[in-house]
């Protein structure tokens, strides 16, 4: 019954019948574009809080040190507790089970030179597992590794502006840099793609921690210890990891358990599982307006082929005393909802996908608000199966009206 | 042809029903013309949607061309339809968004026919009621006598074994009545059966027969000198 002429037929009843067409077409494309940019939106809230932690590995834990807040065993409230080189021996050892990896860091900030070209910036000392934590990519050379370590060099790995800055079109890498008047060798250069190549992170210089705790005078003491917990440990189960390294560290460093400001952790678990619910919400509410969106589409489709189906009345009267069959009435008016559905459905596709790529929301919180191909996929066969079933009900009534009432219809 | 034995009709009126043929028995040989005539109520009409199996009878029997016109399923009376039977309406009932060529092709399309072999049959019948010419002109372009030999045409297009007008004449003025009865006329010349519904008495006059209906049963039934257009 599919044939070639029975095409022609819905394609000829659609032209000539303009306004009604567009009327139809309208109604669809409105739903539709109305569902992609509320999806596109959604997304880019998405998009959005990814890329606002997408700098650092997403099963990392953050520890700061402070002042203490609560007195304990005689000590008085107000004391800087500084973590060591022990400490961060202690916590490896112990809880090596479920730790990914783990890097001390000492900061310091520096005026380097090269030839004519000066400049401050903040050194990173860190371990070589630094490199995995903060997911910096090598663009030439390495990165810190456990020689350098060992042996206490005067190797630095420099951020891509820091190589921009001083050295231009030189090539960095067996070049010295003099930091505070001391020549270090520049043995690679990195990027920090997902934080940008423009970021502040890309005008760090990392050093070898042991280098750094030498040469300026720091002795044992580190700033912060950074790590990355073993992916396999659930939300919950990373959570209470952190708790069990924070509550180690403040009875090793003699700091009351309730003290909340002389060691603080930033948990990514945590922040991942605020995010999540957040977006989960998202969704259930984008999810709900879409639906809600997509009906309307559907409802007012039906509506239109109801009314469609009313004024074609003597037409179908027409048709079948010439000799059409039910099934052939049926069919054809169902394709012409499909017809218009799936057209007017992707014309709506593409205004909403333009709306969206036309504004810059990114002061909004919105990055990037696409649409995934699959939404597309799924939202036009959707369009197709709505398309089917709001013109079956009004053909399959259509087909059933008696010839000569349908003549009589004036 | 036709033959209709003890035809009866009710139609369902909520509460009470309304007994619209009450008996009818009608047999019309192959190339007759007949004229049905009736007052408003007399159930003509329902008589002649019965014949053309656009509605269904209540009791007694119908034969069309020897085959027994009874519990049809849709698809079924859809098919005879448009084997057996050409329609001409009072009110054209020709397709607005379609040309006059394609108006006449579409019971060719039902028959299944290719575009090609369609349009060729369509163009040759309305050669034959002088529209040629007119074939791309949509029927708000066409004058009202055009219309009906449009929609002869199309009623043609099949080749059917019976040609059916509900009042042909009725919305045209009396010199194009003329000429459509001239060329239902010829056609009836030609060997094809017609039955034609009217109430005017000159129109039936230009008929072989007068069949008279009034309060659903047959009144009169004769053979008249038929009055030939020039």
């Amino acid at each position: 019954m599919l044939d070639f002429g029975l095409l022609r037929e819905v394609l000829q009843s659609l032209n000539k019948n303009k306004l009604r067409t567009l009327l139809s077409g309208f109604t669809v494309a409105f739903a539709i574009m109305l569902f992609t940019i509320l999806f596109g939106i959604a997304n880019g809230f998405q998009n959005t809080f990814e890329n606002e932690f997408a700098g650092d590995a997403n099963n990392s834990i953050f520890i700061y040190s402070g002042r203490t807040s609560k007195p304990v065993d005689g000590y008085q409230t107000g004391r800087r507790i500084m973590f060591d080189n022990e400490l961060y021996k202690t916590i490896k050892k112990e809880f090596n089970n479920n730790i990914e990896f783990i890097t001390g860091r000492v900061y310091n900030n520096v005026t380097a030179t090269f030839g004519v070209e000066r400049n401050n910036y903040t050194v990173r000392a860190v371990d070589p597992d630094h490199q995995f934590i903060e997911k910096s990519e090598m663009k030439q050379g390495r990165f810190i590794n456990s020689l350098d370590l060992a042996n206490n060099t005067k190797n630095i790995v420099i951020g891509n502006l820091v190589a921009n800055d001083l050295f231009g079109d030189i090539d960095p890498i067996g070049k010295y840099l003099d930091l505070n008047k001391i020549k270090f060798k520049v043995v690679g250069v990195f990027v920090e793609r997902t934080e940008g190549t423009d970021s502040n992170e890309a005008r760090i210089i990392y050093m070898p921690i042991s280098t750094a705790q030498k040469i300026y005078g720091a002795d044992d003491k580190i700033d912060q210890i950074n790590l990355t917990y073993n992916p396999a440990l659930s939300e919950q189960e990373a959570m209470a990891f952190g708790n069990k390294i924070i509550d180690r560290m403040k009875e090793i460093l003699f700091v009351a358990k309730d003290d909340q400001s002389a060691i603080r952790a930033r948990n990514r678990a945590r922040e991942a599982q605020e995010i999540n619910q957040f977006n989960g919400a998202l969704a259930v509410l984008v999810l709900i307006i879409g639906m809600g969106t997509l009906i309307a589409g559907v409802v007012g489709i039906s509506n239109i082929m109801i009314f469609i189906v009313k004024e074609r009345t003597k037409e179908i009267g027409i048709r079948k005393a010439l000799g059409a069959t039910p099934n052939s009435i049926v069919l054809l008016i169902i394709l012409e909802s499909i017809f218009i559905t799936a057209i007017s459905g992707y014309i709506g596709l593409l205004i909403g996908g333009g709306i969206l790529n036309a504004f810059n929301l990114e002061d909004y919180w919105i990055t990037d608000p696409q649409v995934s191909s699959n939404l597309v996929m799924a939202a036009t066969i959707t369009l197709i199966i709505s398309g089917t079933i709001a013109g079956y009900i009004p053909a399959k009534r259509a087909a059933g009206v008696k010839p000569i009432k349908a003549l009589r219809d004036e | 042809m036709l033959n209709i034995k003890d035809l009866h009709k009710s139609y369902d009126m909520g509460e009470t029903s309304l007994h619209v043929l009450k008996g009818i028995n009608l047999k019309v040989e192959k190339g007759e013309m007949v004229a049905i005539m009736g007052s408003s109520g007399s159930g003509k009409s329902t008589l002649l949607n019965i014949i053309g199996i656009l509605d269904e009878l209540d009791e007694g029997q119908y034969f069309l061309d020897g085959i027994e016109i009874k519990d049809l399923t849709e698809k079924k009376s859809a098919n005879y339809r448009n084997k057996f039977l050409g329609f001409v309406f009072q009110s054209f009932n020709l397709i607005n968004f379609k040309n006059a060529l394609e108006n006449v092709a579409l019971p060719l399309y039902y028959q299944g026919l290719n575009r090609k072999d369609r349009l060729d049959k369509a163009l040759f019948h309305l050669e034959k009621v002088g529209l040629a010419n007119w074939a791309s002109h949509m029927p708000n372009e066409l004058s009202g006598g055009q219309k009906q030999r449009v929609a002869i045409a199309r009623a043609l297009a099949a080749e059917p074994k019976l040609l059916l007008a509900d009042e042909p004449t009725g919305a045209l003025d009396s010199n194009t009545s003329k000429e459509i009865m001239k060329f239902l006329q010829q056609l009836n010349d030609e060997g094809k059966t017609i039955l034609i519904v009217t109430h005017e008495h000159d129109i039936s006059l230009m008929c072989k027969r007068i069949v008279k209906l009034k309060d659903g049963i047959i009144t009169e039934d004769k053979k008249i000198k038929q009055h030939k257009i020039k």
